[in-house]
């Protein structure tokens, strides 16, 4: 039977090496020449509890999980209790004979397969902790994918502990391949590998965004751990000596964004990595590098709030809060990145922008974003486009070269004073937090301070111009319009195509990658467009469809909303989809 | 030749006639042209109060950022560019009150910084509130039945976090102030210099005839080992009677954060090019993703 697309879940609690299972299972597909997506699912716990990992595997690019199951791996009993029925009819489960069947009744559509999972593990490799690799062996057997790519991550990734370790786990994978070959259960789901296939990538998020980030100058970053922001602070913590990259887990959030300020003041790119609560106790130095027109770039990975909410889970509900976080007014960007791609995009533009304009920049990413693995062609990372643009920031030579006193916050046409960084004597100049006279002295002189607010507010003509999108995909006429931002483009994406394999210009989407400074006539045009808008947002106030109304006066017609910590799937847009018209 | 005239420039200072700020402020430019340390070779990080100006008063590199913050700033300026000299000055809200978990990591990182705080025992600025080291029982208008707190002892506290230069100044001795701002500026790490300040419009109880008449320097007691970590301890909890300034606790010296950071060992890192000879270095990253 051919398969578009096949997924793969596989369960059991925390402490049992889901993710990292999971994830290996994923370089594999990948490595065969498959396209997987990859999503780890897990609670704010170390141990016990119900965690899981979806592949979703095809031999087209993949933008989204879904919520049908080809094949669960049940690692416990809860597992069956929680997925069964997401598995497709067909499908089948496995789960080890020892943990034995939760109590009910049992569903006749789905092949049941109780195999030994941790004996077998135990005999062939010689530890219990093996199973997952031969369960995820069964798997392979089952779906008919060739098993040598499991060997080649497994000696990838087991190379440092030993050759007797890479045989063991190699062994262990054999057995459960052939376990998964001779199930006799009716399993017709197939996924072979792509032999040939170009070499592609698997990255989440977190990790295009920082490589992004590194690639465009980023040379500091300071952050306080909080899922998921950390992730990427364990990245830069992990390459820092490599790349020569200050790294520092500092005593708290405030700490680390007036660090990364004191070291943007002196010419470092510097990133604060966090999380919507860690940003919560980030906004009043955010504001100190808008008035002191320090280059800053913020990324927040956006989790349930309010306060501690749910730990981790997804939700765009920080949309509002980064638009006005701080008090007092300052320009800044606002970027949400929706895929892998725009995260890289994003990681190396921020920078740029950052220090171009002499404002903080924000990235907004989420939980979802910044967890989900996914295949990617190789030149959709594009190195070739990544600039590193520092602007109107003076060299030694044009110091130098200067007649007459610096003046940091000189008013300028654009609002963009030249500037220069402290350490060469022609430029000795104070900056400060205060409201500042060209010169940077404290001033409270109405004129002075018309004259500052005006600068740094002219400098939003020249950003608006930096802005893309919104972005449209999707036929150019449709009946609908689903309008989102962020990570929710990648299920709406799905949701829109099959509409459209329905019926042909059903739908399409228009995605905002960023909100700040709104990109207003280019939105508005966009909605004209249109002939029926639905917000599709992972919150529960629709935060964009307010933004839509303040900025171009448009009011969407529907409204999909959700906020129950879990990400857009396509089935629950097109579910949601009936009930809003 | 640095002169202390190299420092002259920038506004008029703010304070109160009799402040001991103005005594700061000298101390403080004498000891630079001391140290042959020029204006553009240091930046002065500095908090939010009367104190804090400071950097507006004279020609140097200044930061003026937020309460309670200077020494996180400092942090990030010395990673991104430990070429320059960083010296935070800030009062005891700012040092004691809001900033305080900075100042005791810094101290236990030996960030290689000069941490002056303009110690006058109550908040200036904001008008006359309790600081964290005024007396227990101070009457201000947050606390009008008497501060029910014991104070905070920053030396105390600095020597437990692990500072390796521990010292007292007073603003009324204008000559020791400058030889103990310059010793701070000499030491490899991170050295605290809590400057006894008297505040002639809000702590009034605590003026120049309080300190002349207690104040004694440890240099003159020739018994006194600024080596030994608990003569400092008790040093650093005497007060009232007598109170003693100078240089509580030398210890030995620990490498300072700057220099264990393997990302600084070659160069500074605001030194190092941005172009695409860099950008093609990262890309041999996408290896790993394979």
């Amino acid at each position: 039977m051919a398969q578009r697309d096949l997924a793969i879940r596989i369960g059991g609690e925390a402490g049992m090496g889901l993710e990292s299972s999971g994830a290996g299972f994923a370089r594999a597909l990948t490595r065969g020449g498959l396209y997987v997506f990859g999503l780890p699912d897990y609670y704010s716990r170390i141990r016990g509890g119900h965690n899981f990992y979806s592949i979703r595997v095809a031999r087209h690019p993949l933008y989204t999980h879904a919520e049908p199951v080809h094949v669960l791996l049940a690692l416990d009993r809860e597992t069956i209790r929680r997925h069964v029925n997401h598995v497709v009819p067909g499908g089948a489960i496995i789960y080890d004979e020892k943990d034995g069947l939760p109590e009910g009744p049992r569903r006749a559509d789905v092949g049941f397969c109780a195999l030994p999972l941790s004996q077998l593990a135990e005999e062939k490799g010689g530890r219990e902790v093996m199973r997952n690799t031969l369960a995820l062996g069964v798997v392979a057997g089952l779906i008919g994918f060739d098993p040598q790519y499991m060997a080649s991550v497994i000696r990838d990734n087991f190379a440092r502990k030993g050759q007797a370790v890479v045989d063991a786990n190699l062994r262990v994978v054999e057995a459960g391949v052939q376990a998964g070959c001779s199930f006799d259960g009716d399993f017709s789901f197939r996924m072979e590998a792509v032999p040939g296939a170009p070499a592609r990538v698997m990255m989440n998020g977190t990790e295009a965004f920082a490589l992004g980030a590194l690639a465009g100058g980023c040379r500091f970053v300071a952050g306080y751990p909080m899922t998921p922001g950390s992730l990427a602070l364990h990245w830069f913590a992990r390459y820092a000596d490599q790349y020569g990259v200050a790294t520092k887990h500092a005593e708290d959030e405030i700490a680390a964004i007036n660090m990364a300020i004191g070291a943007g003041l002196v010419g470092a790119r510097a990133l604060v990595p966090t999380s919507g609560g860690g940003f919560s106790l980030m906004v009043e130095a955010l504001g100190m590098a808008g008035i002191a027109e320090i280059p800053l770039v913020v990324y927040e990975a956006q989790r349930p709030g309010p306060a501690t909410g749910l730990a981790t889970r997804n939700e765009q509900g920080d949309l509002m809060f980064a638009l006005y976080a701080s008090q007092g007014e300052f320009p800044r960007f606002i970027l949400t990145p929706g895929t892998v791609e725009d995260c890289f995009r994003a990681g190396w533009q921020s920078f740029n922008l950052a220090e171009k304009h002499q404002t903080p920049a924000i990235i907004l990413s989420d939980h979802y974003l910044a967890v989900a693995q996914r295949t990617l062609d190789v030149e959709s990372i594009d190195f070739d486009a990544v600039t590193i643009e520092r602007g109107e920031l003076l060299t030694d030579q044009d110091l130098d070269a200067m007649e007459e006193p610096y003046r940091r916050f000189r008013v300028t046409a654009s609002g963009i004073s030249p500037r220069a960084v402290p350490g060469h004597p022609k430029a000795v100049f104070v900056t400060t937090a205060n409201e500042h006279t060209e010169r940077g002295a404290i001033t409270e002189e109405p004129a002075d301070r018309v004259a500052q607010t005006e600068k740094r507010l002219r400098k939003l003509k020249g950003m608006q111009q930096e802005i893309e999108g919104p972005f449209w995909y999707g036929p150019e006429e449709a009946e609908l319009t689903f309008v989102c931002w962020g990570s929710t483009c990648g299920p709406l994406r799905e949701a829109v195509d099959r509409l459209n394999a329905g019926r042909a210009g059903r739908a399409n989407m228009l995605y905002f990658t960023a909100l700040c400074p709104f990109p207003t006539a280019a939105t508005a045009e966009a909605l004209n467009r249109t002939r029926r808008t639905v917000a599709v947002e992972c919150n529960a106030t629709g935060q964009l469809e307010s933004l839509l109304r303040m900025q171009t006066c448009w009011q969407v017609e529907r409204s999909i909303r959700r906020y129950d910590g879990r990400p857009f799937t396509p089935e629950y847009i097109l579910g949601k989809l009936e009930q809003a018209l | 030749m640095v002169t202390r005239r190299d420092f002259a420039g920038g506004e008029t200072p703010t304070w109160c006639t009799g402040c001991g700020n103005f005594a700061i402020l000298n101390g403080i430019k004498m000891a630079l042209a001391e140290q042959e340390i020029a204006p553009h070779e240091i930046l002065l990080v500095t908090g939010i109060g009367c104190g804090s100006k400071l950097p507006h008063y004279m020609h140097v590199n200044g930061f003026h950022t937020l309460h309670g913050r200077p020494v996180a700033v400092a942090t990030g300026v010395r990673l991104a560019n430990h070429g320059l000299r960083v010296m935070v000055v800030h009062g005891d809200g700012d040092g004691y009150g809001e900033g305080l978990s900075h100042f005791l990591n810094a101290a236990r990182r030996n960030l290689n910084i000069v941490d002056l705080v303009q110690d006058n025992r109550v908040y200036g600025l904001t008008r006359g509130q309790y600081s964290p080291t005024s007396e227990r029982g101070k009457r201000t208008p947050t606390t009008p039945a008497g501060a029910i707190e014991w104070p905070v002892n920053p030396l105390a506290l600095a020597i437990t976090a692990g500072a390796t230069f521990v010292s007292r100044g007073y603003s009324g001795e204008l000559e020791h102030l400058v030889w103990l701002i310059g010793e701070a500026l000499q030491h490899p790490g991170y050295a605290l210099v809590d400057v006894l300040q008297p505040c002639v419009t809000w702590n009034r109880n605590y003026a120049y005839d309080f300190y002349r008449e207690r104040v004694y320097k440890l240099e003159e007691d020739a018994a006194y080992d600024p080596r030994d970590r608990t003569a400092a301890w008790e040093r650093a909890h005497e007060w009232d009677e007598r109170i003693p300034i100078g240089i509580f606790y030398r210890g030995e010296l620990k490498p300072t954060y700057e220099e264990q950071v393997a990302a600084l060992v070659s160069s500074c890192l605001v030194d190092r090019p941005l172009d695409r000879e860099w950008i093609l270095h990262v890309e041999e990253l996408m290896q790993t993703f394979f």
